[in-house]
């Protein structure tokens, strides 16, 4: 059944934007000239709030999703505390747009997601450029809610709005030679500052892979909006992967290609620190990375006197879905 | 008057921390910001350290400088390099760390981006404690040559932030190379 659905966070749950757009302008002042930005706090009792917006404002069009079943043992959902649309949006690895958290949110506005294709091919019977209402029309929009974990050792719970990986991968007619998938995000250097970056080790696109019965699993997740409403450019629009049990970096942003192979697909942190960043990249509070302990995160937002600090679980949690998938196989080896 | 000022100037950023921390504006993830923000400031201040000789040099061949001063400031920059590096220190081991004893043994020994940060910051802190009039009266000769400890500060900095780079060497390098063009013209006057 498909209802309409404005969004289900209390308005009370999310910062107002305000308090961001102080933020901003702290950050840039301490980066830059710390004078401005003592004078920006200290001037905040009177000016500052009154001019921001006080509303809080979630971005983009609202979606048409069928909305997660709210029950403890739906493995789609999760009671814990939503991460603030705020903290969400604004604070993002999507090093396209350059390294620092707040990069994204500041530089993605000028990339164009419209018109948008999906290239296919590989072991593949039905290759060729997709459009993406195409594949919209397809697949219809669901509800997840999943805790969403970083490689640095900070997570976030996130009500994403999207579709099975599965099903759409499905539709392309994948052969049986097909063992692997490989993704591979945009590159346009005139929008992606990142791409413009003189010092940066990527060699764009950037790229992901999952092996097939990881990708056909349902956990796996094509996601295009999070709040109920269209994804934000920063979040990966129009179309980026959510594989909740793996480290963030696997889920793949803003993707135009989707190839089927047969050997295992090499990715982009593999290739610049292959013993820091595997292929797998499962989560795993047991292997650390090797210049910091995975054992626990902090589960954002944080702050400074009651840091939100939590053990981190196996497979992010989603051991009792996954954990069968890798039966037999040394997750220390294959981090 | 004008050593006041350059105190104040000096304690703007970490004012400007301690607000943002105060009014919980510094964004989800506050300990980063402090953290990477106090380690930030503490590079910054040794590279304006150790540019305080060659800009003296400087300023003692061209005319219209020479009634400026730069060594008479050196003390004050030097002194809050090793304030905004402590900072960092605290702020990591409270903020990130919660003052986990094991933890921060482990990660001192395991992960070598801390282990020479924090050798750079034991070097520091005997330059900061010999700082004073006296400690330079009492020292006289020695005082120069334990000065000196600040070259293999600055190369373990160095090491502490090339550990560190991830995808990116841009930030990495710029420091580095202002770093080691510092110490080369130390070399080259030797």
């Amino acid at each position: 059944m498909l209802i309409k659905n404005p969004g289900d966070i209390a308005s009370s749950e999310i910062t107002p934007e305000s308090v961001y757009l102080d933020r901003r302008r702290f950050m840039r002042g301490t980066g830059t000239l710390a004078l401005g930005s003592l004078l920006a706090a200290c001037g905040e009792s009177g000016t500052a709030h009154a001019t921001a917006p006080a509303a809080p404002d979630i971005k983009g069009k609202p979606l048409e999703f069928n909305p997660v079943a709210a029950n403890a043992d739906n493995p789609f959902y999760t009671a814990e505390a939503k991460t603030p649309y705020g903290d969400v949006t604004q604070y993002n690895n999507f090093y396209e747009f350059g390294t620092g958290k707040d990069d994204p949110a500041r530089y993605a506005k000028n990339l164009t997601t419209s018109p948008w294709q999906v290239e296919v091919d590989g072991e593949v019977d039905k290759p060729g450029r997709y459009n993406l209402e195409d594949i919209l029309a397809k697949n219809p929009l669901e509800e997840r809610i999943y805790r969403l974990r970083c490689v640095e050792a900070w997570s976030m719970v996130i009500p994403w709005v999207g579709f099975p990986l599965g099903k759409m991968l499905q539709q392309f007619e994948p052969r049986s030679s097909a063992r692997y998938v490989k993704f591979e995000t945009l590159v346009r250097p005139k929008e992606m500052r990142g791409q413009r970056s003189f010092s940066s080790t990527i060699d764009w696109p950037y790229e992901e892979g999952l092996r097939m019965d990881e990708a056909m699993h349902p956990l796996a997740f094509m996601a295009t909006g999070l709040y109920g409403h269209e994804i934000p450019k920063q979040n990966g629009a129009p179309l980026r992967l959510v594989v909740p049990w793996k480290y963030g970096f696997k889920s793949i942003k803003s993707i135009v290609r989707i190839s089927f192979t047969e050997k295992q697909p090499r990715t982009s942190w593999e290739q610049i620190a292959p013993h820091e960043y595997g292929f797998y990249a499962n989560v795993n509070p047991e292997v650390d990375h090797p210049r910091w302990s995975q054992a626990s995160e902090r589960r954002l937002p944080s702050s400074l006197f009651a840091p939100n600090r939590i053990d981190t679980q196996m497979f992010n949690g989603y051991g009792d879905q996954v954990a069968s998938l890798y039966s037999g196989m040394d997750l220390a080896r294959h981090y | 008057m004008k050593k006041l000022f350059l105190c104040l100037l000096l304690a703007l950023p970490a004012l400007g921390l301690l607000i943002g921390a105060l009014n919980n504006s510094l964004g989800p993830d506050p300990a980063d910001v402090l953290v990477d923000e106090s380690g930030e400031w503490a590079l910054r201040l040794l590279c304006l350290t150790l540019s305080v000789s060659p800009l003296a040099a400087l300023c003692r061949r061209v005319a219209w400088l020479n009634t400026v001063r730069p060594l008479h400031y050196r003390r004050i920059i030097g002194v809050s390099t090793w304030v905004y590096a402590v900072l960092h220190f605290l702020s990591y081991s409270t903020f990130l760390l919660g003052w986990r004893w094991a933890e921060l043994g482990e990660e001192l020994v395991e992960r070598p981006y801390i282990t020479v940060g924090f050798a750079a910051l034991l070097l520091l802190t005997p330059l900061a404690i010999t700082s004073t009039d006296g400690m330079v009266r009492r020292l006289k000769r020695r005082w120069k040559t334990l000065h000196r400890l600040v070259y293999p500060i600055a190369l373990l900095v160095i090491a502490h932030i090339v550990w560190q780079i991830r995808s990116d060497a841009g930030e990495a390098i710029i420091y580095s190379v202002i770093l080691l063009a510092l110490l080369a013209w130390r070399l080259r006057r030797h």
